[in-house]
């Protein structure tokens, strides 16, 4: 009896603490299977790195994540609950945001509006929008001297990180970054991974699609590579790192 | 600031012309068309928060137009309704079946939605055609009484009628400012900038959709049920084609996405097809080129390019402002047209 309540009560301490979990998963465009059963668990306060080569299918995992994408089969539980068949906008409501590739930003509107337009979930909040704001600026102090430009006047790095303070602005729980590195120069990828720590130290589970190994892996505490569409090689950041295969195709050592 | 000032200023200026207007001409004629000019730039203004802030281009605005213009006359010629119920219940039955043809409609995107709603308007079109028990067919409606009185106002002489149209055109200016400027009208513009990026900051795309078409044909509603009170017959032609294309080439000329673009189109467009009337079915050879190169060079339309025109000046002395202070500092600059 006593052994029972300690199972229940380390199996629910255990699930409890897995924020995102995708079960044989498989995702299909049209005949085309891009995602073919994986599984990833990604626990509270983590970060998580998905490595993989151009089409290998990060960014189909995030946007059937997100719900932008209806999974074939399998299942995506959030908080131990299933979001398979949970709209898009719902999914960053209950705390799941995308940031992604390509810094898609609202070229229309200036900085402070793309920023505004991330707290859409808490819009009539003013105190906790200004919050959050002041948060984003404190992470990012040239987006608050360029809150009044137009979003696309800002240079790659810049762009960047007004996405992530987007991202941010709905305060998710987990937040997924699609390749934040790409295109930008070694100084300011450091710069800007120092920040992704950052805002996981803050509370928030990171998940990252990353080509960059190297920086991802210093990072992250656990990781998955990505080949076609499945998991070739899994385990934490440290065995990663001196995986042969792993440095042979990203990191190049 | 100054520019907030300025446009504030011109605002003030255009409603005082407008209000001044019957006093300056006692041409009624003129007062006719400037009214109807008045009751397009309603359905004008929106087609623009549709097509223009959320980028779906409805081409069955005329249909409910006409829908808006059939219901009021059905109701207050066939039904004998009283005028202002009659007025209320059309744009009601216009929003209503705007939401059913919405409903169906905004599950297609694009160049679909664009050919789809411009069948589900010639469909509207024909309905009224053909359906002669009830719409008269192509022998039209006649009898459609005028504006009831309010009161003591009348709306029975030619002036009277212009100020209720310019009431109602200024209400339709007035809510179209207040959308665009709101988080609601950002919205939109994050529909229209990117359907993905919109759903991942958790709008619900599809709603806002449905909610924006429905406000949109309200609008065509409004004007369409002035527009059979005002001309006090109406025929299946109201819905035909040509009359959206009408509409479309105000808000392009005028600056599609622009919140004076569709007053500013309207007004000159239905003014200067008045001067050139003598020209007839030619005009179109005049239009069409001027159209077209409009569309090539200013995209944004007249308003569109005037702001970007401005900006670059505005930039440009900003600059002299800094190479004067240091000579460097032209190495950042860029030049940007801000949007939306
Ligand atoms: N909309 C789509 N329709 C059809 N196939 C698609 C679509 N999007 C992606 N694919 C295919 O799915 C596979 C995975 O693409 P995905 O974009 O997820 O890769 P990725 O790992 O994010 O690559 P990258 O590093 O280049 O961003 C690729 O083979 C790609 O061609
Ligand atoms: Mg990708």
């Amino acid at each position: 009896m006593k052994l029972k309540i300690m199972m229940l009560l380390s199996r629910l301490i255990w699930e409890g603490a897995q924020l995102l979990k995708l079960e044989n998963l498989t995702v299909n465009y049209g005949s085309f299977t891009a995602i073919q059963n994986v599984n990833i668990e990604v626990a509270k306060g983590e970060i998580v790195v998905l490595l993989g080569a151009n089409g290998a299918g990060k960014s189909t995992i995030f946007k059937t994540i997100s719900g932008l994408i209806k999974p074939a089969e399998g299942d995506i539980l959030f908080n131990g609950s299933s979001i398979k068949k949970t709209s898009a906008d719902r999914i960053v409501k209950s705390g799941i945001v995308q940031c992604p590739e390509g810094r898609h930003l609202f070229g229309g509107m200036t900085v402070y509006e793309n920023l505004n337009m991330g707290a859409y979930v808490h819009r009539g909040k003013r105190e906790e929008i200004k919050k959050s704001l002041n948060h984003v600026y404190d992470l990012f102090p040239i987006l608050k001297d360029k809150a009044d430009d137009p979003a696309g006047s800002l240079s790659g790095g810049q762009q960047q990180m007004l996405a992530i303070g987007r991202a941010l602005m709905s305060k998710p729980k987990l937040m997924m970054l699609d390749e934040p590195s790409v295109g930008l120069a070694p100084l300011i990828v450091e710069q800007m991974f120092d920040v992704i720590q950052q805002i996981n130290r803050e509370g928030t589970t990171i998940l990252l699609a990353e080509q960059n190994a190297n920086a991802a892996l210093r990072i992250s505490n656990k990781g998955y590579v990505f080949e076609s569409g499945s998991i070739v090689v899994e385990g934490t950041s440290k065995e990663l790192f001196s995986n042969d295969e792993v440095r042979k195709a990203y990191i190049g050592a | 600031m100054s520019t907030i000032f300025q446009r504030k200023n011109v605002i003030i200026a255009v409603i005082l012309f407008a209000i001044a207007f019957p006093y300056l001409t006692d041409n009624t004629y003129y007062i006719h068309i400037m009214s109807l000019a008045f009751i397009w730039t309603i359905a004008v203004y929106g087609l623009n928060l549709l097509a223009g802030y959320t980028g779906y281009l409805s081409l069955a605005h005329a249909g409910f137009f006409a829908i808006g213009a059939y219901s009021i006359g059905l109701l207050t010629v066939k039904a004998g309704l009283n005028y202002w119920l009659a007025f209320i219940l059309a744009i009601l039955i216009t929003s209503f079946l705007g939401l059913l043809i919405g409903l169906i409609s905004l599950r297609t995107k694009e160049h679909f939605f664009a050919i789809y709603t411009l069948c589900v308007g010639y469909v509207i079109y024909l309905v009224i055609d053909k359906w002669d028990s009830l719409t008269g067919g192509v022998r039209g409606l006649i009898g459609i009484p005028a504006p009831a009185n309010i009161g003591p106002i009348s709306f029975q002489t030619p002036v009277s009628l212009y100020y209720l149209i310019l009431f109602f055109m200024l209400l339709a200016v007035l809510v179209a400012y207040r959308i665009v400027n709101s988080l609601t009208g950002r919205t939109y513009i994050a529909i229209r900038n990117s359907e993905e990026l919109a759903l991942t900051m958790g709008i619900d795309t599809g709603k806002n959709k449905l909610v924006v078409f429905v406000i949109s044909t309200a609008f065509a509603g409004v004007a369409g049920a002035l527009y059979a009170s005002f001309i006090r017959f109406i025929g299946p032609e109201v819905a035909y084609t040509t009359v959206v294309f009408d509409l479309l080439t105000f808000l392009l000329v005028g600056g599609i996405g622009t919140l004076t673009g569709p007053i500013v189109g309207t007004l000159l467009i239905v003014w200067i097809s008045q001067q050139l009337q003598f020209l007839q079915d030619y005009r179109m050879l005049i239009f069409g080129p001027v159209l077209t190169l409009l569309v090539i060079f200013y995209p944004r339309g007249l308003v569109g390019g005037f702001y970007a025109w401005k900006m670059k000046r505005e930039h440009k002395r900003a600059m002299k402002a800094n190479s004067a202070k240091s000579s460097d500092s032209a190495i950042g600059a860029k030049d940007q047209v801000k949007e939306g």
